[in-house]
């Protein structure tokens, strides 16, 4: 026994050595393509419509397409990997925010090196791929977040979806009875909790540069008062957007901030009857502004000319007007170009109101760049001071802001 | 060593098989040394590469400026103790300290009490003994990221079983807070942490019952040392060695948990069950700043260490006895 381990242990260090140095010669950079690598984190059944999508795209260009999908929470960390490798895909999709923080470490190349300009895509969805005046990614469709609502809930109350904060508020008491909870959004401790906070912010006039003003206070006073008066349930700084759907799902909470990707997710519920309206603003007359979500795809600086030239024509036929149809079908996503999503809206009710929050949309990294992760994170701690009660929220977003 | 050249001449591996045929004297020491190398050096490679490259990278690291761009440029420019000023320097600091900390002596505490109460429990013969302490094992068995998610619906304050059945029995009207209040929340992340370590406790304490002979307990039985007094003068003594090496293996354990608290309440809420394992985590791979997360993790390794060299004296100590 023993003497097989020894002789196994020898065995595996020599094969390990092997194995490491083996590593650096993987790589290749010369000759004319034949195949891209696609990588992206869509999980099907969207991951299926894509790769149809990469197929088709290829054959246009004459290369075969080879895709992986990885988890979406691994995807960065997976990039880094691949980055310091030195084995990036030929075209790489990426979460919209994180653009501008991959694309400041140099690891993507500017589309318009492939002649992509991005014409007729909505601002906030060229301000995303931006990086320092350079197109680097573009988002064939985006999403944003909305009220969700159950229409059950609402007509047996006689509500209509709140206009305003002070509607919203008083809504929510209203329908707060037993188990069921007038509202919910997700307060997390994630950026997923920023990004659902964003348009209570923004639609009020608050910055992500300094969270300490008077007007991110209001948003956050209003948020934190629901919590306190309990018309919100407590548990809203551990919930994640999905926890939020299971909330909604189960009947426990009439509204609900949530985005456009969970209709495959409702439609489970034949029984469940909901609609969507835009996040109320203080007043009727603020204009919303809700944060854009959505996948941008990307050229990565992978050194080989002659594939990265290529990978530039996949991405500009995966982000035509004809893909971005299918691709915003398939997610609840809005085609990014105005013309088109307005075309697609007239077909589609449900999609309509996230048409025209799309309009007005802002990138998160609009303002900050590389540096909104730092803003995320100062915002986030600031929600979960106030909403515990730990600070008010003036207090907490003092302390945030100063870290 | 000495076990390693007794083995040598009977190997069956390819390598050392070549040698049989020589005689020993021919051989002579040099060759001696080479087969002793030999066989130190898998252990040797292994720890240099599993475990000193690590550490020598995690230290390089906490003084450079390592972000997302040296992954891709591998420059990684040097800034000396900055990370360190910048971690210690944040209001997040003490926090965390001082919530390691708490995590760390509460769990301690609640996983030795009810492990050595559950090991002196079945140490007396009784049916389905053996039955129930193989049970005992199931915290250990569960992947950590299913019990932690069972555990977090368990602990919802609306709906989760915890308050469901408090609220049963009259014991609080709207349900204890327990992931959702900043003064309640690490207590609950500690109670399953006790959960989690009690069958480490359990297990490592029984067999060192196991170890005491009956003989002492006929004895002092005679004497008049039973029940407590038993306890107190021929257990305890007797079970130190191993009570020291529970707690110091307990405390090293305790300090580096991350899957648990992550799985429960990621930090949360309002950063209260945010200890440095959990914000070296936050650091490294959700800020991406390499380099201040290596910081706290060096600072974490530290304490650690501080531990293990304690645990090696006491270890010893118990060795030489």
């Amino acid at each position: 026994m023993r003497k097989s381990t020894i002789a196994v242990a020898i065995a595996a260090s020599v094969a390990l050595a092997a194995a490491m140095t083996g590593c650096s010669s993987g790589s290749s950079s010369s000759g004319a393509a034949k195949a891209l690598t696609v990588e992206d984190y869509y999980s099907q059944p969207n991951a299926g419509t894509f790769d149809k999508i990469y197929q088709a795209c290829g054959k246009s260009i004459g290369v075969t397409v080879k895709s992986t999908h990885v988890p979406g929470a691994g995807l960065i960390a997976k990039v880094l990997q691949q980055s310091s490798s030195k084995t990036l895909p030929d075209v790489l999709m990426l979460d919209n925010p994180d653009v501008q923080q991959i694309a400041s470490s140099g690891a993507l190349s500017p589309l318009s090196n492939y002649g992509i300009t991005g014409k007729g895509f909505a601002p906030g969805v060229l301000s995303a791929g931006t990086y320092k005046g350079d197109l680097y990614g573009l988002a064939p469709a985006v999403n944003s977040i909305a009220l969700f609502y159950n229409t059950d809930i609402l007509k047996a109350a006689g509500i209509t979806p709140p206009k305003t904060w002070a509607e919203l508020k008083t809504d929510a008491s209203a329908l707060t009875k037993g188990k069921q909870y007038g509202f919910a959004f997700s307060g997390i401790n994630t950026y997923e909790g920023t990004w659902q906070f964003l348009p209570f912010m923004w639609t009020n006039g608050g910055d992500e540069k300094n969270i300490d003003t008077p007007q991110t206070a209001e948003a956050l006073q209003l948020l934190t008062s629901m919590v306190q008066d309990g018309s919100t349930s407590k548990s809203v700084v551990n919930w994640a957007q999905s926890d939020v759907l299971n909330q909604f799902t189960a009947g426990k909470a009439a509204m609900m901030i949530n985005g456009p990707w969970q209709f495959p997710v409702l439609a489970k519920f034949p029984n469940l009857h909901w609609a969507t309206a835009p996040i109320p603003g203080k007043n009727a007359t603020d204009v919303p502004v809700a944060p854009l979500g959505g996948e941008t795809f990307n050229v990565p600086n992978t050194g080989n000319k002659a594939n990265m030239s290529l990978a530039g024509k996949l991405v500009a036929c995966i982000t035509n007007d004809k893909n971005m149809v299918t691709e915003a079908k398939i997610g609840g996503y809005v085609p990014s170009k105005i013309s088109i999503a307005a075309q697609v809206a007239a077909s589609d009710p449900q999609i309509a109101s996230f048409a025209t929050i799309v309009k007005t949309a802002r990138a998160r990294t609009g303002e900050l760049g590389a540096g909104w992760p730092a803003a995320a994170t100062k915002i986030y701690t600031a929600e979960q001071l106030a909403l515990t009660g730990k600070l008010s929220p003036a207090a907490a977003l003092k302390q945030a802001q100063n870290g | 060593m000495t076990s390693a050249t007794t083995v040598a001449p009977t190997a069956s591996s390819p390598a050392v098989t070549a040698r049989r045929g020589e005689s020993p004297r021919r051989r002579g020491r040099g060759g001696e040394r080479v087969v002793q190398w030999l066989f130190i050096a898998p252990a040797v490679v292994y720890i240099a590469l599993f475990f000193g490259y690590p550490i020598v990278q995690n230290t390089l690291m906490s003084f450079q400026d390592y972000t997302t761009k040296t992954f891709f440029t591998g420059e990684a420019p040097w800034v000396g103790f900055a990370n360190y000023a910048t971690v210690i320097g944040s209001s997040l600091f003490s926090t965390t300290l001082i919530n390691t900390g708490l995590f760390t002596v509460g769990s301690i505490i609640g996983q030795f009490v009810v492990g050595i109460a559950l090991a002196l429990f079945f140490r007396k013969k009784f049916p389905l003994n053996g039955v129930l302490r193989s049970l005992l094992l199931v915290p250990w068995l569960l992947p950590l990221i299913a019990s932690s998610a069972v555990w977090k619906w368990m602990l919802d304050q609306d709906s989760g079983v915890i308050n469901q059945s408090l609220q049963v029995l009259h014991l609080t009207a709207k349900g204890v807070p327990w992931l959702n209040d900043p003064n309640v929340a690490l207590i609950a992340v500690i109670m399953v942490n006790i959960w989690l370590g009690i069958p480490f406790n359990v297990t490592i304490l029984y067999s060192g019952l196991q170890d005491i002979p009956q003989e002492l307990y006929e004895a002092g039985s005679l004497d008049g040392a039973t029940g407590w007094k038993s306890f107190r003068y021929i257990t305890w003594p007797n079970l130190r060695p191993v009570v020291s090496v529970v707690l110091v293996l307990g405390v090293v354990y305790t300090l580096k948990v991350l899957d648990i608290i992550l799985g429960l309440t990621g930090g949360g809420p309002a950063n209260s069950t945010e200890t440095l394992a959990t914000n070296a985590y936050h650091l490294s791979f959700v800020d991406f700043t390499f380099g201040a997360g290596a910081a706290v993790s060096n600072i974490l390794i530290i304490i650690s260490l501080l531990f293990s060299f304690i645990y090696l004296r006491v270890n010893r100590r118990a060795v030489d006895e």
